[in-house]
């Protein structure tokens, strides 16, 4: 039976509000802790020197805009002791071993490998020292390795000159690391190193992908959520002209024919009736997510906020919503899949090599190593492509042909069967004190699943938890001054796929706390920074959010006044150990919002390349404003829809801020997270300046004006 | 049918389906991968093209149109070894993320610079309505009229 809409398959929590002590410590463990990297830690497996000097390294991780090759050869390259223009980087083949079981997302690829890519590359500097003092015939001691050249003092030898004379390797113990006051190429803003590729048009992307004799398939996908398709007449279709075959598997039918257009065309000859089980609409869906109706576990408590929230007197509360987002990420989900009887090899963008590796053997009967997964340079992820299943379904077509077969989604499918940003749907309630500042506060989040079903974890972990770690990150409360509150998370099951959308369900959450916070500060007659600075700790975390804060205002010229027709908003989050303020100037033209200015300070800890962080900063600001004012995925009759950019309305040139200025703060000697961070206040500082401009709290994603 | 044009300097005779969209031509006939698909409804401006000069978005041009016209793509915006100055702005500024939406805008912006030499805020918020899913809006526009300078001088 084939069915649209992936059901996410696990049902976590078990009754009313979740009290277990235990399940909350391992949340808020869950929320601190840094993903391990969990890939192999053997340098010849990364490294590979040829006689030019040129140091080839093979990233687990993959490039889909954030970065990550740029500031994984920086981190190589100073242990190297090489300037970073002797490193190209490519994406590890999954048949050379050097896999990363968790893949790439979560703004974890630098902070992951920060200690096991400097230790190997030290490792590897040494080894070669070793190999040189063997060849040259002199005491290791007497041996120095730096910039790219090892020498005695009387001879010189680049590394690769070394490398090319190697016999057999020799292990070394790992060498101390650097410290930070010796970087020399850590901390540089150098430019990225895929500039050229990008700045040609270079075919380095799943879509440009090809292989000799290749055909094209495509895949009968359902426009229809919640159903199952019931007939599906493809006579009309095999004869099409170029078809060469229709494959009707379980779960899918393909249509393989000579070129894309003839794929494309059969496909949509098939006479498919697909019969919804409900007919959804998008207020069934809202009605579904609100607070109340799904299964609820407390994430975090301090104090006993309920002894002071239990009746109306003197309680402030509010409202917030989100919508269903789409990743809408340019380039289409595909893959080129050739399988032969030994094995099988695919070519595609992923964020998830190793499951996409496990998936396409398991379907074709492979052990794992005759599956080899070609990762290439994404065209943009965002957490869209976690989900590789048309690996399978074009590994599948080739099997049947016995040809390489290329088969990618066309937009209308992108749209209607992406893996969306569940909608959420926040209440608060508080209540100041006599000095105006909170005594207890209470956050909660209902949404769709986000890390539950998802395969980067394993289903018993949100099981265990009782809650959906992906939902409720940036739901916690930041402001730990305050003497009581507690963050309460409500998982519903939705009838279509959702999962990680960049930042999770940080966008939201802050959206709805710090705009409440902005509501709590001009309720209690304060100025909205100086009422969160009041309420942080002194803790090392309090410490670096309070100066990411001051800083923001600082840089910003902050003022609660309305100038010149403008005014400004202020919002703050922490993510991955990293805090960010920001602070929008904001005016109203022609009845639209318009972002003039944004600063933001950050604090990511150590920074690999200033540059790259900046650009981080930048890209994250703008699509949460888009994001934020314009994006918006309604369900009609059971169809997500819009289908097509234009229509799902997302911000252009026109809409980007003049100008967005960066401050880098840096209160950690190891790095942090940098992809999504940024992202988070972006949604409330615009919300809190409408309201300073207009008297008007938008309270509801997208950012509407009466 | 047969249809000739010149593309990137080169006279080239394709024989496909007129209706065939210019894009699948050019990306799967003709082998030139740095023309992007994103929507296939000229609605994202992945796969801009210059037909005649003009920024076109090929993915619903039908390649008879193109009949004895100049095409150029990414792959022939630079002069031989020497980028493009919107290219080489590109690079000055540092605006790809990801990548895949950026050929479309250096040919949209390449466009405008042939028109408007020295384009405003404004000019730029009008012409350049492509969609870039990493937002690299910001430096793009910095892109933009760093490339004007560029080409000024040179001028």
């Amino acid at each position: 039976m084939i069915r649209s809409s992936v059901g996410v398959g696990v049902v976590i929590g078990t009754g009313y509000v979740t009290k277990s002590i235990w399940r909350r410590y391992l949340t808020e463990f869950a929320n601190t802790v840094e993903a391990p990297y969990q890939g192999s830690k053997v340098p010849s497996l990364w490294f590979e020197i040829d006689a030019q000097n040129m140091v080839t390294l093979h990233s687990t991780k993959v490039e889909m805009g954030q970065g990550a090759f740029t500031g994984l050869a920086q981190i190589a390259a100073e242990e190297f002791d090489m300037p970073l223009s002797n490193f190209r980087v490519v994406h590890a083949e999954s048949i050379s071993g050097n896999i990363d079981a968790f893949g790439t997302g979560g703004s974890t690829s630098i902070s992951s490998l920060w200690t096991p890519l400097r230790e190997m590359a030290a490792t590897m500097r040494e080894m070669i020292r070793l190999q040189a003092s063997k060849q040259l015939n002199v005491a290791l001691d007497e041996v120095k390795a730096a910039n790219g050249i090892v020498t005695d003092g009387k001879q010189s030898f680049t590394y690769g000159e070394i490398v090319l004379k190697v016999v057999e390797w020799e292990e070394v113990d790992t060498p101390e690391l650097k410290s930070v006051k010796d970087f020399k190429v850590i901390g540089k803003a150098l430019p990225r190193v895929d500039l050229k590729e990008k700045v040609s048009g270079a075919p380095i992307y799943g879509m440009d992908a090809q292989m000799p004799d290749m055909v094209f398939g495509a895949v009968l996908r359902p426009n229809t959520i919640d159903a199952i398709l019931t007939s599906a007449d493809t006579s009309e279709a095999e004869n099409m002209p170029g078809v060469i075959k229709i494959v009707r598997e379980d779960d899918f039918i393909g249509v393989i024919a000579n070129t894309y257009f003839e794929a494309e065309n059969a496909k949509n000859a098939i006479k498919a009736v697909w019969t919804p089980n409900l007919l959804w609409q998008s207020r069934d869906i809202v009605e579904k997510t609100k607070v109340g109706k799904g299964k609820a576990s407390s994430i975090q408590k301090s104090g006993n906020p309920s002894k002071y929230l239990k009746d109306d007197e003197g309680i402030i509360t509010a409202e917030y919503s989100s919508p269903i987002g789409a990743h809408a990420q340019i380039e289409p989900n595909g893959a080129v899949a050739f399988v032969k009887e030994d094995g099988a090899e695919i070519i595609l963008s992923t964020q998830v090599v190793e499951i996409t590796r496990k998936e396409v053997a398991k379907r074709l009967g492979f052990k794992k190593d005759q599956v080899n997964i070609i990762p290439t340079f994404l065209g943009g992820a965002f957490g869209r492509r976690l989900h590789s299943a048309h690996a399978v379904q074009a590994a599948v077509m080739s099997k049947a042909v016995g040809k390489p077969v290329k088969c990618f989604f066309n937009r209308q499918e992108e749209f209607q069967n992406d893996t969306f940003r569940p909608p959420t749907h926040h209440v608060l309630k508080a209540k100041l004190n006599e000095d105006g500042l909170i005594e207890a506060l209470e956050h909660n989040v209902s949404s769709g699943a986000v890390a539950v079903g998802s395969p980067l974890l394993p289903s018993i972990v949100p099981t265990l938890m009782g809650s959906d770690l992906g939902a409720w990150r940036g739901g916690m409360i930041q402001y730990s001054g305050i003497p009581n509150y507690e963050a309460i998370s409500w998982f519903v099951e939705l009838p279509f796929a959702t999962s990680w959308w960049r930042s999770l369900g940080l966008l939201a959450n802050t959206f709805a706390i710090e705009s409440f916070m902005d509501e709590l500060a001009i309720k209690a007659g304060k100025d909205p920074i100086e009422f969160r600075l009041a309420q942080i700790d002194d803790s090392k975390a309090g410490y670096r959010l309070k100066e990411v804060i001051i800083a923001a205002a600082q840089k910003s010229g902050w003022t609660n006044e309305v100038k010149d027709g403008r005014a400004m908003g202020f919002a703050c989050s922490t993510d991955v150990n990293t805090p960010v303020a920001q602070v929008v100037e904001v005016s109203i033209e022609n009845d639209e919002i318009k972002v003039h200015k944004v600063t933001c300070a950050m604090d990511p800890g150590l920074v690999i390349n200033p540059d790259q962080v900046r650009a981080q900063c930048e890209g994250a600001i703008i699509m949460g404003m888009s994001a934020a004012m314009f994006e918006k995925m309604d369900v009609v009759d059971s169809q997500l829809k819009p289908i097509i950019y234009g229509p799902y309305k997302m911000a252009l040139m026109k809409h980007a801020p003049k100008e967005i200025d960066v401050v880098l703060i840096q209160n950690s000697d190891t790095p942090g997270g940098v992809g999504e961070p940024p992202l988070g206040p972006i949604g409330a500082a615009i919300a809190n300046a409408v309201f300073r401009l207009t008297g008007q709290r938008l309270r509801d994603m997208p950012l509407t004006l009466a | 049918m047969e249809i000739t044009f010149t593309i990137n300097g080169q006279s080239t005779t394709v024989d496909v389906d007129g209706n065939t969209p210019l894009l699948w031509v050019v990306r799967d006939v003709l082998d030139l991968k740095g023309t992007k698909f994103g929507c296939g409804k000229a609605a994202c401006g992945a796969c801009t093209l210059h037909i005649d000069g003009m920024a076109i978005r090929s993915c619903s041009y039908p390649v008879q149109y193109a009949s004895d016209k100049q095409i150029t793509t990414i792959e022939g915006l630079s002069n031989g070894s020497e980028l493009h100055p919107v290219q080489q702005a590109w690079e000055e500024e540092i605006v790809p993320q990801c990548g895949y939406c950026q050929p479309g805008f250096m040919m949209a912006t390449a466009a405008l610079l042939n028109q408007n030499p020295n384009p405003t805020d404004e000019d730029i918020d009008n012409n350049i309505s492509n969609v870039c899913r990493c937002a690299t809006y910001y430096r793009m526009r910095k892109a933009i009229h760093r490339a004007a300078e560029i080409t000024n001088q040179n001028a």
